[in-house]
């Protein structure tokens, strides 16, 4: 009867489908909850809900540590784009277009942040600041600049990774056709080339924003007073209260994210290339 | 519009060798059309003319001067890609106008000189279209238009029409014609297919790993195959090999004795014979001196197929579809043919 069942098209075609449901149902499941919760009213969390509330929200607003927590990952993951998007642009060119010797090591190397794990880097980096530190007589850690830094560590694979895979898949006959139709080769760069890169680029310009806003592990050991960003405000805030504060802060970073994802989306399938 | 003179080129890659001494020359207005399988040398050597990989050893001419040193985006030649190479994200005018950017023309000069490009490849209605918004058919034109607005040296084809469907194939292979007769461009085409080569070709190289085979009209290369390779490539040919018998006989390998005039043979090597198909005729029955069995028979409308077994060799007949009437009509598998042809349509070859 089963076997019977499963070689009818419908059936299979319905039971692909329900296996695929319920497998995103796992994945979102947590968010739909943080997003559930944080219009719960009561504090503890309770199910069903007593009754549904803006009321995290305005209390979430009425903290500084998270708006000041906002506006530092900001200006953070601007400043870690900005600086990393542009490496990591010129070193995927090289590897990709370049025609010396260890490129492929050089490519490794430039991808290995991305196999540490966060927590160990940045204790890593920690030590590393102390050090530094010391022997420059000036402050690292607890600053913006050291926190860059440190971010960079995640702008950087990631845009070369973009960027390479971008560059691979780019038609190198236009570039040959450009020559042919006069253009030196700086004009085909400029003119051809670049142009062609885009989508990879605004990419990983998007991507590095969103992997360095969203950044708790290597952050947690680097931040200081006035320099806490956004994911470590709000373990902070664990740390000592559990209420539906958290869930609506978490709803507002969730939606700022998934809207860069959709916007990165069209510029490059992120399936490709992640 | 150039000559071109190609003395000696060579290129290697490594240990392998892509092209091989290589000697040929374009005179003004003509099309060459270098044909050949994949790997022969053919892209490599159109790849050199045009300035985008330097030979290992050779000169290439532009009206006797010459550019072998000449980067590409100096030669001035006008390339239409297999891919088309166009630029994604300039419409199709911005196409055409980039390398008479290039040459520094003013804007209203570009427009006009575009505009009139676009219009001989009848797209002036699609000017501003993104090449992904136009069908294949309509890009290749906008390759074509680009490569012709820069009064090119040069015009160089590479595997121009393989992107095309069949139908829109024969269309284009009969328009790109037309304009290069009127323009009276020189032209280097590349191509694997022979059909294409020798319906737009003024002559033919026939190239394999890297080397001339044979230079010639297509009518020459047809009728007057060098060897058994160009036999086979430029058209179906029966190649049977064997040796000479005496001066109007040869002997295959299976030991049949065909008919040959040696007055048109002038090869000495001759190891292989070579007969093209419809040059045969046949007739029922085994009245002739070469006969046979049918083995098979095909029907493709105006023409109808034949295989023949004549001892242990397969001959091939394609002749005109007989009336329904005809004796020749009644034939099937497994009835006794004979078959029959000029002794001086047969070639002997050498065998490659």
């Amino acid at each position: 009867m089963f076997v019977r069942l499963m070689e009818r098209p419908q059936f299979s075609r319905v039971l692909l489908r329900t296996g695929v449901a319920t497998a995103y149902l796992i994945i979102f499941a947590p968010v739909l909850m943080i997003v559930l919760t944080s219009f719960f009213s009561q504090e503890i969390i309770s199910f069903p809900p007593p009754a549904l509330t803006w009321h995290w929200y305005v209390n979430a607003w009425d903290k500084p540590e998270f708006l000041r927590g906002f506006v530092t990952s900001l200006q953070v993951a601007l400043l870690a784009a900005g600086v990393g998007v542009p490496i990591g642009t010129a070193a995927a060119l090289a590897i990709v277009r370049g025609g010396f010797p260890g490129r492929q090591a050089i490519s490794t190397l430039l991808l290995a942040p991305l196999a540490v794990p966060g927590v160990v880097a940045g204790s890593g980096l920690y030590m590393f600041y102390v050090l530094a530190e010391n022997a420059l007589d000036r402050d690292i850690k607890a600053t913006t600049e050291g926190l860059v830094a440190a971010h960079v560590l995640l702008t950087v694979p990631w845009t070369v990774r973009l960027v390479v895979a971008s560059l691979q898949g780019l038609d190198r006959t236009a570039e040959e056709a450009a020559g042919n139709l006069g253009a030196s080769p700086f004009t085909v760069f400029r003119r051809i080339t670049l142009p062609m890169m885009r989508p990879g680029v605004v990419a990983a310009a998007m991507f590095s924003f969103i992997q360095s806003f969203e950044n708790l592990d290597l952050s947690i050991l680097l931040v200081g007073p006035g320099r806490i960003t956004l994911p470590v405000a709000m373990l902070n805030y664990l740390e000592f209260r559990i209420d539906p504060t958290l869930a609506a802060v978490a709803t507002v970073q969730i939606l700022i994210v998934g809207v860069l994802m959709v916007m990165t989306d069209r510029f490059v399938k992120l399936s490709r290339v992640v | 519009m150039a000559s071109l003179s190609v003395e000696k080129l060579t290129k290697r890659f490594g240990t392998s060798l892509a092209v091989d001494d290589l000697d040929l020359s374009v005179r003004e207005g003509e099309l060459v059309a270098l044909l050949g399988p994949s790997g022969c040398g053919k892209t490599t050597t159109l790849r050199m003319v045009a300035g985008f990989l330097p030979p290992t050893s050779g000169r290439v001419l532009f009206d006797n001067e010459d550019v072998t040193s000449l980067p590409a985006y100096k030669r001035s030649t006008g390339m239409v890609f297999q891919s088309y190479a166009l630029f994604p994200h300039m419409t199709a005018a911005q196409n055409v106008g980039f390398g008479l950017e290039m040459r520094g023309l003013s804007p209203p000069e570009r427009d006009s000189k575009v505009e009139q490009a676009l219009k001989l490849v009848r797209l002036s209605h699609l000017a501003h279209r993104l090449p992904r918004e136009l069908s294949g058919g309509q890009q290749q034109r906008v390759a074509l238009a680009r490569a012709l607005v820069i009064n090119p040296k040069l015009f160089l084809l590479d595997e121009p029409l393989s992107n095309l469907d069949a139908k829109l194939r024969s269309e284009v292979r009969i328009e790109i014609r037309a304009l290069q007769q009127r323009l009276g461009l020189t032209t280097l085409l590349v191509t694997h297919d022979r059909e294409e080569a020798l319906t737009m070709a003024d002559r033919l190289v026939v190239m394999d790993g890297g080397r001339v085979r044979q230079i010639g009209t297509p009518r020459e290369l047809y009728d007057e195959p060098q060897d058994a390779f160009v036999a086979d490539f430029v058209g179906r040919c029966n190649i049977l090999p064997g040796r000479r018998e005496n001066q109007s006989h040869f002997r295959t390998e299976g030991g049949l004795l065909l008919a040959v005039d040696s007055a048109a043979n002038e090869s000495k090597d001759a190891t292989a014979f070579a007969l093209r198909p419809e040059r045969i005729s046949i007739s029922p029955g085994a009245g002739g001196q070469t006969h046979g069995r049918l083995e098979a028979l095909t029907y493709l409308g105006a023409q109808t197929e034949y295989h023949v077994r004549i001892d242990s060799e397969l001959f091939v007949v394609v002749r005109p579809t007989p009336a329904a009437g005809e004796p020749l009509a009644r034939i099937r598998p497994q009835d006794l043919v004979s078959l029959q042809w000029e002794p001086a349509a047969a070639r002997l070859v050498p065998q490659t």
